[in-house]
């Protein structure tokens, strides 16, 4: 293995935590990276995959420490170096793409200055030398008017540019290695295609080795050669793309696998629906939108004339990318934001625009849940009383009958009682999540929103929420929105499906073909755009440019 | 003895409840109880009336007989600090009660409501801010006339702008999270959003600008009693106590040294104990 560009061997790193207890959270991990490969590091959060990765450039976040084996770049040794020594290799032989590069950028200076400064800090060469090197690598990595796009401000160009920026930035020092910190994870399908194909075709050009941390198997399967799967701390399986796609020998593997593949969405037949012949959520020309009022419409407008119709037991999704105004429709059926045109009728009733004009009832029957479990939970409230509240509110219960109905609600999204007593921080992601679920099912409604519920959470987290959706939903005759931008996770519970785009329905269509039935050239970009599972997807796939200039918020 | 552990390690002790804190804390704390005794019993505890001339010398040092010395009228200074301990701290302390709670009632509404009410209150408080705090007190104390609740008020008023700024601050920051937009959408009312929602989240802050503000106004009222508009002879703040005798300062007697560090101990010690305030209320937005 003297070819390797990196060895790690036998490394543990720990970390103290808040309370003073020692933890161990890589627990003796070792691999090697030939030049010129690429190998991803996937594993749910808390795995350790961007500890590992940063490790690499001898770097650990604060409160953690390297305590054992050693790193080889080349022929030095990171964990016995410096820190000044580690200093002058990051930049030149080892650099970083960030996760969001909007972020990594002081919005203040030019691109061209901070993508340079690597060359200034370690005085590689003459600034013009340097300025006709960086347009060279944002020539490389396909970006629009690469001669003049670093004399431009970070927020003067789009989300996927500058995600390829900060990897120009990584490349303009000549690096052995450059480690990509889900640099996708933030953007939206479309965008993400062309940013994984810039990456790709810099990285195969240079014969850089590449470790590309990821949660999302199927990106990771288009750019990696090698794939290692990591839980918590320790390696459950290492082998080529091809081998843990298509043959995975590890279950956890499988498990990661298994959440991926989508399990199509069996219609359930409300043991109500023939009792109610009016849907239990219709939309007629909705219009919403923010800002000031003029002449009763608001300066920026985001919905237009908006038509939905869900019948009751059944389940819509909502498609999109981000600025579609999925979000903003949630609200708009809920009255968070008023519409100030058109109709929501919630099982054939009329409902008020705005929040306050609704009465009790017409609120408990529709519910909300949001995309950031942590946030939805009042940190200073302990689960009994975030789930107790709308049971007193609604329901007018209190004591011991309250006290019961909350183990219930907890028994429900399958959480022991005994949480009750616990303050939200204490929970974890998907926990939290539950509790959100079990506070909306507290209002007994026909019709939850679900807005992006799944999307904060790791893919197994989520396939479990997902199976408690459709659980719940036998059990007490649901009806679902669920908004979300994963077409697999939509593919798994809905029965229709909505596109939108730019505040505007596009399509509608069934859920079990989208990919077939889809005529909307929006629609399919969108459909097409969503990574597979398969090694060539990327470099089979082709998307018609004229569309893609025309549709994607590149 | 087993029994006995577990019905001793059952008990809820505060450490227990996550309400301990560190030393540091617990000397502030013990020397604001220390205060906070003398202001309800020291007047019992004087061995002087407070008022009266008892030693025939003025300025006079510490001795068996006059603890801490004597004042420039030869009155006994332990019993004048014990007589206005119950001046400063009462004062004080109702003041910034008055401030805190009315600054962060109305900015906890002005959060919660926005719109033009939170505009109006806003610029108003801020136009109010504007003027001086200090002259501001002569001016209302030399109108209407030193009374203790004048010097409350005053001081209360001076105040309050500054800890709805803050409050408002807080709440706007609270008031955008999902949490607040889900009791919304359940059809609370503003009282409901704000007393359970918003103020345990803004709690932590508020009590640690809480104890600033005390600060702020012992050492308002004593500038005022320096300047002769506070508390009126022959009763007197430990602010008018400084002042009475600070012509002893260059004869460095004990009447001016030790009112001034019973104002040090006193500001000192709130703001020990509430930045060591026990971690759960502190950091309970965490």
């Amino acid at each position: 293995m003297s070819h390797s560009r990196i060895t790690v061997r036998n490394l543990k790193i720990g970390a103290t935590t808040d309370s003073g207890r020692r933890v161990e959270i890589i627990k003796g991990v070792s691999f090697d990276i030939a030049p010129g490969e690429i190998v991803a590091l996937i594993g749910e959060s808390g795995s350790g995959k961007t500890t590992i990765a940063l490790s690499l450039m001898g770097h650990t976040r604060s409160g953690c420490f390297i305590e054992e084996g050693n790193i080889h770049l080349g022929d030095a040794e990171i964990t016995s170096m410096s820190e000044r020594a580690r200093a002058s290799l990051r930049g030149t032989k080892v650099s970083y793409v960030p996760q969001s590069a909007a972020a990594a950028f002081n919005p203040s200076k030019r691109i061209m200055d901070q993508v340079i400064e690597i060359t200034k800090i370690h005085k590689l060469m003459p600034r013009d030398k340097a300025e006709e090197k960086a347009v060279e690598l944002f020539k490389a990595l396909a970006l629009p008017h690469y001669d003049t796009i670093g004399s431009r401000y970070p927020h003067q160009v789009s989300g996927g540019q500058l995600q390829r920026l900060s990897a120009a930035m990584a490349l303009i020092g000549d690096p052995d290695l450059v480690i990509f910190d889900e640099p996708t994870t933030a953007l939206d399908v479309t965008t993400q295609i062309e940013v994984l194909r810039a990456f790709k075709s810099v990285m195969a050009n240079g014969g850089i080795s590449g470790v590309y941390v990821s949660h999302d198997l199927a990106v990771v399967a288009q750019v990696a050669d090698r794939i290692i799967v990591l839980k918590g701390g320790v390696i459950q399986e290492e082998g080529t793309a091809e081998q843990i796609l298509h043959n995975p020998t590890h279950s956890y593997t499988k498990e990661l696998l298994s959440a991926f593949e989508p399990v199509l969405h069996e219609a359930i037949v409300s043991p109500t629906a023939a009792k109610h012949t009016a849907p239990i959520l219709e939309v007629r020309n909705l219009f919403a939108g923010y800002g000031p009022v003029h002449n009763g419409e608001p300066s920026a407008k985001i919905l237009k004339d908006v038509n939905l119709v869900l019948p009751r037991g059944r389940n819509l999704g909502v498609i999109g990318e981000s600025g579609s105004g999925k979000s903003t429709l949630a609200r708009a059926i809920s009255g968070i934001l008023p519409p100030y045109r058109g109709e929501v009728l919630i099982d054939g009733y009329e409902m008020p625009h705005a929040l306050k004009s609704r009465s009790k009832e017409e609120l408990r029957r529709s519910q909300i849940v949001f995309q950031l479990a942590d946030t939805a939970l009042n940190p200073a409230h302990s689960i009994g009383a975030i789930l107790g509240r709308p049971l007193t509110f609604y329901h007018g219960m209190k004591g011991a009958e309250r006290d019961a109905r909350v183990v219930e609600l907890l028994d429900m999204v399958r959480l022991p009682a005994n949480l009750r007593h616990r303050l939200p921080g204490e929970l974890s992601g998907g926990q939290k999540q539950r509790i959100n679920l079990a506070r909306a099912l507290a209002a007994d409604p026909d019709l939850i929103l679900c807005d992006e519920i799944t999307s904060a959470l790791d893919t197994v987290v989520a396939a479990a929420i997902i199976d408690l959706l459709k659980e719940l939903q036998r059990e007490l005759d649901l009806s679902y929105m669920f908004i979300s931008h994963d077409l697999s996770t939509v593919e798994a519970i809905c029965d229709d499906v909505l596109v939108m785009y730019k505040g505007e329905v596009v399509e509608a269509l069934p859920a079990r073909d989208m990919s077939s039935k889809a005529e909307h050239p929006y629609s399919k970009l969108l459909i097409s755009s969503i990574p597979q599972l398969d090694t060539g997807w990327l470099s089979s796939l082709e998307q018609d440019p004229d569309l893609v200039a025309e549709f994607a918020l590149r | 003895m087993t029994t006995r552990t577990t019905f001793l390690s059952a008990l809820p002790t505060p450490k227990r409840l996550g309400y301990s804190f560190n030393l540091t804390g617990r000397i502030g704390l013990a020397v604001i109880l220390f205060w906070a005794f003398i202001a309800i019993f020291g007047p019992l505890l004087a061995p002087y009336p407070a008022g009266e001339i008892v030693d025939w010398d003025y300025f006079g040092p510490m001795s068996d007989k006059f603890w801490l010395g004597t004042d420039y009228l030869g009155r006994d200074i332990l019993s004048r600090i014990l007589m206005g301990t119950r001046y400063t701290v009462g004062i004080s302390l109702a003041a910034v009660f008055i401030s805190v709670a009315g600054g962060v009632i109305l900015g906890m509404i002005a959060a919660v409501t926005g719109g033009w009410f939170d505009m109006v209150l806003s610029r108003l408080l801020d136009a109010f801010n504007g003027i001086p705090s200090l002259l501001f007190g002569l001016v209302t104390v030399a109108a209407v006339g030193s009374s203790i609740p004048v010097l409350v008020l005053t001081l209360a008023a001076i105040y309050l702008p500054g800890a709805y700024r803050f409050a408002r601050a807080l709440s706007v920051n609270v008031n955008t999270m999902d949490f607040i937009t889900v009791a919304r959408a359940r059809g609370e009312t503003t009282v409901y959003l704000i007393v359970r929602e918003i103020f345990p989240n803004i709690l932590g802050p508020v009590l640690a600008d809480l104890g600033v503000r005390f600060v702020f106004i012992v050492l308002v009222l004593s500038g005022l009693s320096f300047l002769g508009l506070g508390v009126q002879p022959p009763n007197a703040d430990w602010g008018a106590l400084v002042r009475e005798n600070i012509e002893g300062l260059s004869f460095g007697a004990p009447a001016v040294v030790f009112p001034s560090i019973a104002i040090a101990t006193l500001t000192i010690s709130v703001n020990l104990f509430i930045d060591n305030l026990p971690t759960k209320i502190r950091d309970r937005s965490e």
